[in-house]
């Protein structure tokens, strides 16, 4: 449900204010992963949880920013003056960061 | 007053009365018309009632034991001790054995943990006033979980009887007023007699559908005073009344608009009240090839049943708005917690849904708390016990199906197959995130701990919605007593005593108990650990310790960002840090024996490992482990 109204509302980002697409930096988006408290919902690799997986391969960073303003479902807004567009790159590019899950995992086959 | 002239030896002539009360088979115990106790007309009291080896209590065992109560969860107390002293003398501490608890509210949620497995209510006794004051929550999950839970209350009623201070704050004009609102009935015998008719009607009230809980409350002289000379009070004949079944017609009814249907779905919430229930339920999916939402407040279908579609449905053990209703033309919700929520999707999509619902609580509403949920329209409701009705509802469906609708279902089936299969994929794809991360993930923690279970004969014991569902994706449920839902009312404090009153149930039929434990939750309740330690119950707990009342931390971070103020102060009465607390030096102070905390999910395997061992010896066992937030 989330992820559906996630892509709803990036659907719509043509009509959002330009963000900058900032590269960020992981070290900062990292720390403000936790800061922001933006694991408690994702987990603490994205991995997804009460809210929607965001890693790895994080959602465009105008696309991050767009959805941080205005969420879907019961995720919070978070405004410009609660985080800034450079610190939403510096979170896409920890999100970046984080690798694929390994591939073949015995305890997962049916 | 009755005078002994030579006093009977009293533990002599108990020894074998409850002897043979203990070995009597409950279906003959059923017949039992006069009391051992009260057969013992030579046996005069004194002059003070309460000195005497034939006290009212003794008959009142002897009640419990003809409705065949296994076991008695309480904490002691004052107001009951005359029950509890003749169950522990004059029963033989057997049929009911006393099962210590630390909190009155445990000792509830314990009998309705064992309930639902051992499909047998239990008996909990706790003062009418400070006890019933612990106990009401968990009357109150049992009472919107629609389980039996047998509520003894101790008060002293004839003020002139009452001893000091204690005693008259222990008193209460009407004990049982507090939980009315939340119970299905309630008494206040005023004579032995009164109290065995009571006693045998409250049982049988309890467990008619919808089932609830029930209350006596218990004069202390008439337990610790002796049978008033010359009465033989005599036990009712009890008999289990049958459940209410839906009316012929609207069944058939239901039974047109399903084969008819292009699209049905059966949403089964508290449908399976036994393993037949279940059974049922695959037989009538199977006949018309429909799609099952288990909304998993029992086991009512399997999980891996092609025709299970709860995956795709969001997966959550709440009502659900997912895929596989929103795509129906024909709802048919069986004991349904909550209809509105669960429809209110397909109907904004296809005004023209049908929905049936069966449900028994249709039968017995309160007004005060809100559990009865929104209004929704209903296309054909029948007020009924879903798992009674299901039979001629299957028959009726049989008798309607033609070759050509036949067809239709085969081709329906096959989608709906590929579509569980799909979904089946994608949980085990989306389990992989975050597979190596510390603390560890929810998914980890549930797929090491399936590793090792799923070759016994395993029961699930603790509520998976806070674990993300993770178990109810990945593993194969498909008997009743693999998992027993939520709590209700959502009450925290409920699981913890919840999955060890379950796990006593399971004991004697030799089941691997688990339990993936909220720290929260165990910190109302932690004395169960001890209650688990000193009955020698087996149950393996796995903590989710994720250091927070994590529900409510989302909640306050959501407030403080749609108030524009950050989130830097939320962990303020929401974390459960600083210090961190030792689940396993909590454990092993009260006797449990225990490991971790582990935060490496390479740890995982080994620590539970141990941890069945252990259990296997007929012990509990918890492993601290420290998990992602959900």
């Amino acid at each position: 449900m989330r992820r559906l109204m996630m892509a709803a509302a990036i659907g719509g980002i043509g009509l959002l204010p330009v963000v900058a697409q900032n590269a960020g930096n992981a070290e900062n988006g990292k720390k403000l992963f936790f800061q922001n408290g933006c694991y408690e919902c994702h987990g603490t690799v994205g991995q997804g949880g009460t809210g929607p997986r965001l890693a790895p391969r994080p959602l465009a960073a105008a696309a991050l920013t767009a959805y941080v303003r205005k969420p879907g479902g019961g995720m919070p807004p978070y405004s410009a003056k609660v985080m800034s567009d450079a610190e939403v790159a510096d979170i896409r590019a920890y999100l970046a960061t984080v690798p694929e899950p390994p591939k073949e995992i015995p305890l997962l086959k049916p | 007053m009755d005078q002994p002239k030579k006093p009977l030896n009293r533990r002599g002539f108990l020894k074998g009365a409850a002897l043979a009360a203990a070995t009597t088979p409950a279906g003959v115990a059923q017949q039992v018309r006069v009391s051992a106790a009260a057969n013992v007309t030579e046996n005069a009291a004194p002059a003070d009632p309460r000195i005497t080896d034939r006290p009212g209590a003794d008959f009142m065992v002897d009640v419990f034991k003809s409705l065949g109560f296994e076991y008695l969860f309480a904490m002691p107390g004052s107001s009951f001790a005359g029950i509890h002293e003749s169950i522990i003398n004059y029963g033989g501490n057997s049929a009911p054995e006393f099962i210590t608890c630390c909190n009155e509210e445990s000792s509830v949620a314990m009998a309705n943990g064992y309930f639902k497995i051992e499909g047998k209510p239990a008996m909990a006794c706790a003062h009418g006033t400070v006890g019933l004051q612990h106990a009401s929550m968990a009357i109150y999950d049992s009472f919107c979980d629609r389980v039996p839970v047998y509520v003894i209350l101790g008060n002293t009623l004839d003020a002139a009887h009452r001893g000091g201070e204690v005693s008259w704050v222990h008193s209460v004009q009407d004990a049982a007023a507090m939980v009315r609102d939340v119970t299905k009935w309630d008494d206040t015998p005023q004579s032995l007699q009164h109290f065995a008719e009571s006693a045998v009607r409250a049982y049988g009230m309890m467990v008619t559908p919808p089932t609830m809980p029930v209350v006596l409350t218990v004069d202390t002289e008439m337990q610790e005073s002796a049978i008033p000379a010359g009465e033989h009070p005599r036990i009712p004949k009890f008999t289990i009344p049958a459940p209410p079944q839906g009316e012929t017609g609207a069944v058939n009814e239901a039974a047109k608009m399903l084969v008819a249907a292009e699209n049905p779905v059966i949403v089964a919430s508290r449908a399976a009240r036994t393993p037949n229930g279940l059974k049922l339920i695959v037989e009538l999916a199977e006949t018309l090839q429909a799609g099952v939402v288990d909304q998993h407040r029992r086991v009512n279908f399997p999980s891996r049943h092609p025709l299970n579609q709860t995956l795709r449905a969001g997966v959550s053990g709440k009502p659900t708005t997912g895929a596989p209703v929103v795509e129906a033309d024909v709802v048919l919700a069986l004991e349904s917690s909550d209809l509105y929520s669960t429809v209110r999707g397909a109907k904004q999509r296809n005004p023209s849904l049908k929905v049936i619902s069966i449900s028994s609580v249709d039968l017995n509403h309160k007004a005060n708390y809100q559990d009865f949920m929104r209004f929704t329209d209903v296309d054909l409701s029948i007020a009924a016990d879903a798992e009674a009705t299901l039979p001629s509802l299957i028959e009726a469906v049989k008798r309607l199906v033609t070759s050509d609708r036949r067809r239709a279902f085969e081709a329906r089936g096959t989608k709906l197959a590929q579509a569980s299969r799909q979904a089946a994929e994608k949980a085990r794809a989306d389990a992989a995130y975050g597979w190596d991360a510390s603390p560890i993930s929810t998914a980890r923690l549930s797929a090491e701990l399936w590793a090792q279970i799923q070759k016994e004969d395993w029961s699930l014991l603790s509520d998976t919605f806070w674990i993300r569902e993770w178990p109810l994706r990945l593993w194969n449920f498909d008997k009743h007593y693999q998992y027993i839902g939520g709590s209700g009312a959502e009450g925290v404090g409920y699981m913890a005593p919840a999955t060890v009153g379950a796990a006593l149930a399971n004991k004697k039929h030799g089941r691997l108990s688990v339990a993936i434990q909220t720290d929260g939750d165990l910190m109302v309740a932690n004395g169960v650990l001890w209650t688990a330690a000193h009955h020698r119950i087996p149950l393996l707990t796995l903590m989710h310790n994720n250091r927070a009342y994590h529900q409510e931390v989302m909640g306050i971070q959501g407030l403080a960002n749609r108030h524009n103020r950050g989130i830097d102060r939320i962990h303020i009465g929401t974390k459960i840090d600083n210090p961190n607390i030792d689940y396993a030096k909590l454990a092993q102070s009260m006797g449990v024996r225990a490991e971790g905390p582990v935060s490496d999910p390479k740890e995982l395997a080994a620590a539970i490992r141990r941890g069945i061992e252990v259990i296997k010896s007929g012990e509990p066992y918890l492993i601290d482990t420290v998990t992602q937030p959900r």
